[in-house]
């Protein structure tokens, strides 16, 4: 029981992180690879509000959230739509995300050199829960509950306002939403922000969870949400919410039960094995691409 | 831009020092004392180098082991008969930066050299003193394979293969260890080799191993390997990783109930431990070359007190091993009355139960310290000796 909660706790910031990444993907088509440097830029800002400004852990979130968004739309202005209109503006995409990634990392260990930053000690609460004989902080519950309610909220968001139906008319089809009086580059940036916006809380969870932020958390967990976006469905919403607790899951059966020296090798043949089963992942569907 | 300005200072710094350099070559006569031991009269002051990494990564050990220096060299210079002319530079936690500073000490005509502050620089750069036959002391390296690297290389500080042994020994001892689950990063060398000294003494005392846990150095989520750990109901956690993984290790077992001690390798014996992991790091256990409360006797008291009339605090292990350092360069300097490389190099290989601020220090063939380490307990936010 302990084990399993141990794995829902990472498993929502995992799948936090991932939905960010696939929301974009989905929408867009494009794969944005500066994301896991969002998630570590925001995991630095968050300790510095904490620190320097003084605000508490959960005030810290929805600036971190801004945070994140602003530099979503920086991205978006920067590294996609400058090429948006090349043949290969998939690829031209993905690889100027890599090098603005590599920017905002640069930018981070000048402002705050290579070392691991931490919390101020006394910024989370103490107390501790119990539930069916697992012990777990009054923090990762919260962490737990805060991922849940943020996907939910998304998905309600893109099933049922206003913007969510300009995000599917867009998925579908570009220019016939343009046509429609859809304004195709607001929603454009609107979906970068939103999606930064997430990885940015992720990333700042993720910090506060370990209390530790390094330079290097971003490209550990981009493997990751890759693979849990792939297992869940490109661009399925609650295919990555699925996908990520399965995998926080999955990584902590590894430990249990085979070994810890054999964690990521029996998490990622797991996530492996289900795509033979079902290639187009668990909420995917399988896309007709007309010729 | 932060990086460029120390290290053309550096440059200019170095410039210099060749430039009057050079001419202080070639009068080793005045190398040659009279007398011996004690009464040992020197007419010219011995140069010695020092290569510390005074800004970079390790920049604050190198600072403490500065002071040390710098204070060994106030004493000797005060007590006569021999003096120190110590030069102090700066390798910048750089390899290349050090392999530039033993050539210019070996240009200048340096006695011996002191340092540098890690290992993998010491490995880059000993090389060099090694072929121009100038004695090395190294005073806070801890790696494997450092003093093997030629007949010149000598050290003052244990390495992580003597200290581990002691501290397992006496955790045993006074926790009556039966049962144990062992923890380490097994992707990185350093760690590895921890943990495999770890695994031998706690062999060679009859210790069960339970379990033993591996996790990736860029790890930071410990709770899952925890709960194993607390599955097996230990009498401690054995612990071999580097400060990053510890402080969040320490913490999570804390967290989950693990409240067994936790034992840890070199990688924990930094005080950032108790700054950041707070209240969890109570009951960690560390072994180490010295501790200021651990060592009575007068040497170590008249340290203590001269270091923070001089400094305004209280010396580390780095510091006292860098006062050491010096202290045992002049032993070997007296021991055959001369300044010169060859002989300090001779004198070096007859330390024997010398008195230091570490205790009773002895060079062994291998041309490594022995002494007897410190193992420490954090108790109230501070290392104190385990009893």
């Amino acid at each position: 029981m302990q084990q399993l909660l141990n794995g829902l706790f990472v498993g929502s910031i995992y799948a936090l992180f991932a939905i960010g990444f696939t929301l974009v993907f989905g929408i867009l088509d494009r794969l944005n690879l500066a994301h896991p440097s969002v998630f570590a830029a925001s995991a630095f800002i968050g300790i510095e509000l904490v620190e320097v400004a003084g605000l508490p852990w959960w005030a810290a979130l929805p600036a971190v959230a801004v945070v994140g968004g602003v530099l979503g739309l920086v991205v978006e202005r920067v590294a996609f739509r400058p090429l948006k209109g090349r043949a290969d503006a998939h690829f031209a995409g993905l690889i100027s995300s890599i090098a603005l990634g590599g920017m905002i990392i640069a930018l981070l260990q000048w402002r705050y050199g290579p070392d691991t930053r931490r919390f101020p000690a006394g910024t989370f609460p103490d107390g501790q829960l119990e539930l069916l004989g697992a012990r777990f902080t009054i923090l990762q519950a919260a962490i737990l509950v805060i991922s849940v309610v943020l996907m939910v909220a998304l998905a309600w968001l893109v099933a049922r306002s206003r913007l969510g139906r300009a995000m599917r008319a867009v998925a579908e089809n570009p220019t016939a939403a343009r046509v429609l009086g859809v304004d195709v580059d607001r929603v454009t940036a609107t979906t970068f922000a939103i999606s930064a916006a997430l990885g940015a809380v992720a990333g700042a969870l993720f910090a506060m969870n370990v209390n530790s932020a390094q330079l290097g958390m971003g490209s550990a967990i981009e493997l990751k949400g890759l693979a849990v976006i792939i297992v869940g469905g490109m661009g399925s919403l609650p295919g990555a919410l699925v996908g990520g607790l399965l995998l926080g899951v999955a990584e902590v059966l590894a430990v249990q039960y085979i070994g810890s020296s054999w964690r990521d090798l029996v998490a990622f043949a797991l996530l492996f094995g289900l795509l033979i089963l079902r290639p187009q992942g668990i909420f995917g569907s399988r896309r007709l691409r007309e010729v | 831009m932060r990086r460029t300005a120390p290290l053309s200072l550096a440059m200019i710094a170095l410039l210099g020092l060749s430039a009057c350099g050079s001419g202080d070559t070639g009068a080793g006569g005045s190398l040659q004392g009279e007398g011996s031991g004690a009464d040992c009269t020197i007419p010219g002051p011995v140069p010695v180098g020092a290569a510390l990494s005074l800004t970079g990564a390790a920049g604050s050990y190198g600072e403490s082991q500065r002071n040390g220096l710098e204070l060994a060299a106030a004493h000797l210079n005060e007590q006569g008969g021999v003096t120190y002319e110590l030069t102090v530079e700066d390798d910048q936690t750089d390899e290349r930066q050090g392999i530039t500073l033993f050539e210019q000490f070996t240009d200048d005509g340096v006695s011996a050299i002191i340092g540098p502050t890690l290992s993998t620089t010491a490995f880059q750069a000993q090389p060099i003193a090694q072929d121009a036959g100038v004695p090395v002391v190294a005073i806070s390296n801890t790696a494997d394979g450092i003093t093997e690297q030629g007949e010149y290389i000598h050290r003052v500080s244990l390495t992580e293969g003597q200290v581990i042994p002691q501290t397992v020994a006496a955790v045993t001892e006074s926790e009556d260890l039966e049962n144990v689950v062992v923890m380490y990063s097994d992707d990185d060398a350093f760690t590895e080799s921890g943990y495999e000294v770890f695994a031998q003494a706690l062999e060679d005392e009859g210790v069960e191993v339970a379990e033993t846990l591996t996790f990736s150095v860029a790890d930071t989520d410990f709770r899952p390997l925890l709960t194993e750990a607390a599955k097996a109901e230990p009498d401690a956690v054995i612990v071999s990783a580097l400060i990053e993984a510890a402080i969040p290790l320490v913490t999570q077992a804390r967290e989950i109930g693990l409240d067994v001690p936790i034992v840890g390798g070199n990688g924990f014996n930094n005080p950032q431990l108790m700054t950041d992991a707070g209240e969890a790091a109570e009951g960690v256990v560390v072994g180490a070359a010295w501790n200021s409360a651990a060592t009575q006797n007068e040497l170590n008291t008249d340290f203590l007190a001269a270091y923070e009339a001089e400094y305004g605090k209280a010396p580390d292990q780095f510091a006292a091993q860098a006062y050491t350092g010096l202290m045992t360069i002049d032993a070997a300097v007296r021991a055959e009355c001369s300044g010169e490389p060859e002989a300090i190099k001779d004198g070096l290989g007859t330390i024997d139960g010398l008195d230091t601020v570490l205790g009773s220090l002895t060079i062994n063939d291998a041309r490594d310290a022995e002494h007897e380490a410190v193992v420490q307990v954090v108790t109230d936010g501070e290392f104190v000796a385990l009893d």
